[in-house]
């Protein structure tokens, strides 16, 4: 671990480019697969230098065949390589569907142990960007619903650079979701020369706090540390506790945070009817029951199509307002 | 069969040794007689769940398989008995995995839609129809990278053709130039439905609107079979590419195990294919005639199969249940 003064600024964007690049130094068997990944650099320009470092033998533009280059990855993972496939909008992870939860995640299982499927989807999710019903879902409890996969959802820069390191390095089927609208945020991640990694299945708290926890995922969690600032004023003490995986997920780190305040907020921006957030709202219902002093609330997407017009579209996502009000209500009664 | 044939077929023999000639017999025998004590063990509700069998096909996965090496990969499907025989698995081992037994190739997890042989590079049965085309394309992918000369076959059915990856598959494929034979065994039904219902055009033309070699052969001749598969696999393994093969051949049995009455296809048309298209009498009709084997010794294969066949039963019926705590591991690799 480096100390703060060595660590310099770069964007979430930079953070996964350079994991990127280490790895694929690192291990000849990483391949990365995708449509405009390499001659383009990717559309968020995330591949940038990748096809000019590591060659078309493994930064391969691929056809606009969602579940062809899915089920691709799978047949190379289980034969040796260790591919990466983009799937550029979490809305299309609906055409791998069978690649993903029939093909990847059972392997595995099915095969007693023997056909090991290291392969990392890297994909988005989010609204936000006036983009419509298509581009702006945020799928990720569906394949936390699967056993056999893995689901990574990054906040900062730090966080983005080790998880994907350990994505990579996983050999189980892992799909690394970020937002889309967090590329260009700036954070602190350590020289290059640190060979940091995250593990899996350890929560990160992001501010602490005594009052309330506020469970954020993703880009929620700036959410959450922007009306954590607004409550300080009020003096409400919010922690923000970021699962950072939601498979494997640290129960204890939140149920321990929870412990602590005894009131808590579950906020995720995919569908809230059977989310993310209802999971960890029912997790700490139940292992934190004693200790908490309200119910367990909970701010999802509304359970409407994402629309494009920004008017409608501000209201379905979680919004710092929203959880103001919510933070208020378990603290005081009232919103 | 005209003169043409017979005199290619003379040629085609003569190219092989003996030894060679009667290990296709013996595998294809060995197939069919796994099929049948399946049914049998089927019927006598031995073994649970569902299973589809390829009785009547044993001459395309008898003739790919036997121009493969033991490094190569297929990738093969919900009626993949034959494929897993004919890639070398131990047929005890398969039994013990229909079972539902510890000892199973997949520790009774996957069963017989599932069954994968890693040691010989069997990628598995797959019961999403078409699955296999695009893990098979990445093993290509994978065997490519990895600059080995191994070659990947897919072997998928004719309901298989009208899955939307094949085209993303082959396109690939293609483009990239990948070790890739795809293998569309067309035993003229998917589920209940003769092919013609549901699958438009010239079929082979899939392959060609790719630039990739196809051609429509007789699934029901296993050296027939095996001459294709070798041309494309030498293809593939020199680095021109995939190729792909449509083998006509017949199911005898129904799609599956509750699919018993089969009102979509007569008996008349299952007895013409049983009895002048049989590619397991057809082929001991070949031996026989240019006296490679007598009538004694293709008995003696059939006694000897069926012991093996027998023992494996056995094999598989007496190795242990997994134990319970089994149900939560292999769902993560460590």
């Amino acid at each position: 671990m480096s100390t703060l003064t060595e660590l310099r600024e770069i964007t979430f964007a930079q953070a996964v480019n350079e994991a990127l690049h280490e790895e694929m130094e690192r291990d000849e068997k990483i391949i990365l697969l995708g449509e405009d990944v390499a001659a383009a650099g990717g559309v968020w320009k995330l591949t940038e230098g990748l096809l000019d470092r590591f060659g078309a033998d493994r930064v391969l533009d691929s056809p606009i065949s969602e579940a062809g280059i899915a089920g691709v990855g799978v047949g190379a993972a289980m034969t040796g390589m260790r591919p990466i496939v983009e799937i550029m909008f979490g809305d299309f992870l609906t055409l791998v569907m069978d690649q993903l939860v029939n093909q990847a995640a059972k392997m595995y299982y099915m095969s007693g142990g023997r056909y090991k499927v290291p392969l990392v989807i890297r994909t988005t999710l989010g609204a936000g960007r006036r983009l419509a019903a298509q581009h702006s879902q945020s799928l990720q409890a569906w394949f936390a619903h699967i056993p056999g996969l893995k689901v990574v959802l990054p906040s900062t820069p730090y966080d983005a650079k080790g998880l994907l390191k350990t994505a990579i390095r996983d050999d189980n089927p892992v799909i690394f979701f970020e937002d889309k609208l967090m590329y260009q945020k700036k954070g602190r991640v350590p020289p290059a020369s640190d060979p940091y990694t995250i593990p899996f299945g350890r929560a990160d708290v992001k501010r602490e706090g005594s009052d309330v926890t506020v469970v954020a995922t993703s880009s929620m969690v700036y959410v959450a540390l922007e009306a954590a600032e607004t409550l300080a004023e009020e003096q409400i003490s919010v922690e923000v506790i970021d699962p950072r995986t939601l498979t494997p997920l640290d129960q204890e780190g939140m149920v321990s945070s929870v412990t602590k305040t005894s009131r808590c907020l579950v906020i995720d921006e995919g569908y809230e009817r059977f989310g993310v957030t209802a999971e960890i709202a029912a997790v700490i219902s139940h292992r934190a029951f004693y200790a908490l002093e309200a119910p367990v609330e909970r701010i999802g997407a509304m359970n409407v199509p994402i629309p494009f017009s920004p008017i409608l579209e501000d209201q379905t996502i979680p919004n710092v307002d929203r959880v103001v009000r919510a933070v208020r209500r378990l603290v005081k009664g009232n919103g | 069969m005209d003169l043409a044939t017979s005199n290619q077929e003379a040629s085609v023999f003569a190219h092989h040794d003996k030894e060679f000639l009667v290990s296709l017999y013996r595998q294809m025998v060995s197939i069919r007689e796994f099929e049948e004590q399946v049914q049998d063990l089927y019927n006598r509700t031995l073994i649970p769940g569902i299973a589809h069998l390829s009785s009547g096909q044993e001459a395309v996965a008898v003739g790919v398989c036997s121009a493969l090496e033991s490094d190569d990969y297929i990738t093969s499907t919900h009626r993949g008995h034959g494929h897993c025989i004919a890639k070398g698995a131990d047929m005890g081992r398969m039994f013990a995995e229909l079972f539902g037994k510890v000892d199973g190739y997949c520790r009774g997890k996957g069963g017989s839609m599932h069954i994968a042989n890693q040691d010989v590079g069997n990628l598995g049965a797959n019961a999403i129809v078409g699955a296999g085309l695009s893990l098979a394309t990445g093993a290509g992918l994978g065997a490519k990278l990895q600059k080995t000369t191994r070659v990947s076959v897919c072997f998928f059915g004719d309901g298989a053709l009208n899955q939307g990856i094949l085209l993303e598959s082959m396109n690939m494929a293609a483009l990239w130039r990948l070790p890739v034979i795809y293998v569309c065994e067309n035993n003229q039904y998917g589920e209940y439905l003769p092919m013609e219902r549901v699958t438009a055009g010239d079929v082979t033309k899939r392959g060609d609107a790719f630039g990739i070699p196809s051609m429509r052969g007789d699934g029901m001749n296993v050296l027939a079979v095996h001459e294709s598969a070798k041309s494309a696999i030498e293809r593939a393994r020199a680095g021109h590419g995939p190729s792909f093969l449509v083998l006509d051949t017949y199911r005898y049995y129904g799609h599956g195990m509750s699919d018993r009455n089969r009102a979509y296809r007569s008996r008349e048309e299952e007895r013409h294919w049983r009895e002048t298209r049989d590619p397991i009498k057809n082929f001991a009709t070949m031996l026989l005639e240019h006296g490679l084997l007598t009538a004694s010794s293709l008995a003696l294969i059939e006694t000897e199969v069926r012991e093996q066949t027998l023992a494996a039963i056995e094999f598989g019926n007496n190795s242990p249940f997994p134990p319970p705590e089994e149900v939560t591991q292999h769902v993560y690799a460590d």
